[in-house]
C-alpha cells in the first residue's frame, strides 16, 4: 500500500509529460534547433514552480509526511563529472530525444522501439559502473 | 517532484537505471552496484506508474491533434528524411516496425540509449534530477550539468544528426 502514492506520482508524471509532449522526439529536436518556445516553457515552469516550492518547504520548515525535516543533500561540488557526464547525455538526448523518464513512458504508451533505447541506457549505467574508478570526476 | 520530497523522497528518474542493473546482479561485476537496491523500490513504483500514465494519456486523452511544429523545423526534418508528425509523437523513422528492422535504427536506438545511460550517472543525475530538483534548488553544480547536457544536445542536433540521417 505504502507504493501507491508512489505509482499516483509516476501516473500523473507520466501523462503531464505525454500530453505536454515533451516526450516527443520532435519537441526535442525543436529545443535544440531554438525553433519554439514550448520545451522551455515546461522546463522554466517546473523550475519556476520548484524554486517556489523550495523555498516555501525552507522559511517554514515544512516536515514530510512522516514528520521528518525535509533535507535535500546538496549535490557534490565538482566540475569534470558533470561538464563531460552532462556532454555524453546531451549526446544521446539530441539523438534519440529521450531521457530516463519518458523512456519509460514511451515505452508504457506502447512505442516498442524505446525498449532498445532502455537496453542500451542500462548497458551505458553499466558500463559506467564498471569503469567508474578510473575516470576524472 | 515537490509531492516525492513530501514523502521525504527526491525526484530523480535516472537512478533507476542503477537500480535496474543491480537487479540484474550487476553487483557481482561492480561494487557500483552493490547497495541496498530494496531502499529505492519506491522509485520503480514511481516508474510503473510512469508506463501507466504514458499508456492513459495516449489511449484515453489524445485527440489526435499531436505535435505542432514551427514550418521551418519540419523542412529541415525533410532534408533529414525524416517524417513530419502528422499526430505521432514520434517519427516513424525512428520507431515504426519497418524501421525497427533496420540494423543501423537499432544500432541508433541503442547508442543513444548507451550515451544517455552512461552519461546520466556520470553526471549524476538527468533532466529531472539535475535540471528541474537541481535548478530548483539552486545548485551550481545542477547549472554545469544542464549547460554541459545543451552543449552534447547542441552538437548531436546541429552537426552529427544530419551526417547520421
Amino acid at each position: 500500500m505504502k507504493f501507491i502514492k508512489f505509482l499516483l506520482v509516476g501516473l500523473v508524471f507520466g501523462i503531464v509529460l505525454t500530453k505536454s509532449e515533451a516526450v516527443s522526439w520532435y519537441r526535442i529536436y525543436e529545443m535544440f534547433h531554438f525553433q519554439s518556445f514550448h520545451m522551455y516553457g515546461i522546463i522554466g515552469m517546473a523550475v519556476v514552480t520548484g524554486v517556489v516550492g523550495l523555498q516555501f518547504f525552507k522559511r517554514r520548515k515544512v516536515k514530510d509526511i512522516a514528520g521528518q525535516p525535509i533535507v535535500i543533500a546538496d549535490k557534490e561540488k565538482l566540475f569534470t563529472s558533470y561538464m563531460v557526464g552532462g556532454i555524453i547525455f546531451g549526446l544521446g538526448w539530441g539523438l534519440v530525444g529521450t531521457c530516463p523518464g519518458p523512456i519509460y513512458i514511451l515505452i508504457g504508451a506502447g512505442f516498442w522501439g524505446i525498449a532498445i533505447v532502455l537496453l542500451g541506457a542500462l548497458l551505458g549505467t553499466f558500463i559506467y559502473g564498471l569503469v567508474k574508478a578510473k575516470l576524472p570526476h | 517532484m515537490l509531492l516525492l520530497i513530501y514523502f521525504g523522497k527526491t525526484f530523480g528518474m535516472s537512478s533507476n537505471l542503477r537500480t535496474m542493473c543491480s537487479v540484474l546482479g550487476a553487483g557481482k561485476a561492480s561494487e557500483f552496484f552493490h547497495f541496498d537496491w530494496k531502499a529505492q523500490r519506491w522509485n520503480l513504483a514511481v516508474v510503473l506508474g510512469a508506463m501507466l500514465g504514458g499508456w492513459l494519456a495516449v489511449t484515453y486523452l489524445s485527440d489526435g491533434s499531436g505535435v505542432n511544429l514551427n514550418p521551418k523545423t519540419i523542412i529541415e526534418l525533410h532534408q533529414m528524411n525524416i517524417d513530419e508528425p502528422r499526430g505521432k509523437l514520434l517519427p516513424d523513422a525512428l520507431t515504426s516496425g519497418e524501421a525497427l528492422q533496420s540494423p543501423k535504427i537499432l544500432a541508433i536506438l541503442l547508442l543513444g540509449g548507451v550515451l544517455v545511460g552512461f552519461g546520466t550517472r556520470y553526471a549524476g543525475g538527468c533532466t529531472s534530477g539535475h535540471a528541474i530538483t537541481g535548478l530548483s534548488n539552486l545548485q551550481l553544480p545542477s547549472l554545469i550539468a544542464v549547460i554541459g547536457f545543451f552543449i552534447g544536445g547542441l552538437i548531436m542536433s546541429w552537426l552529427l544528426l544530419p551526417l547520421i540521417f
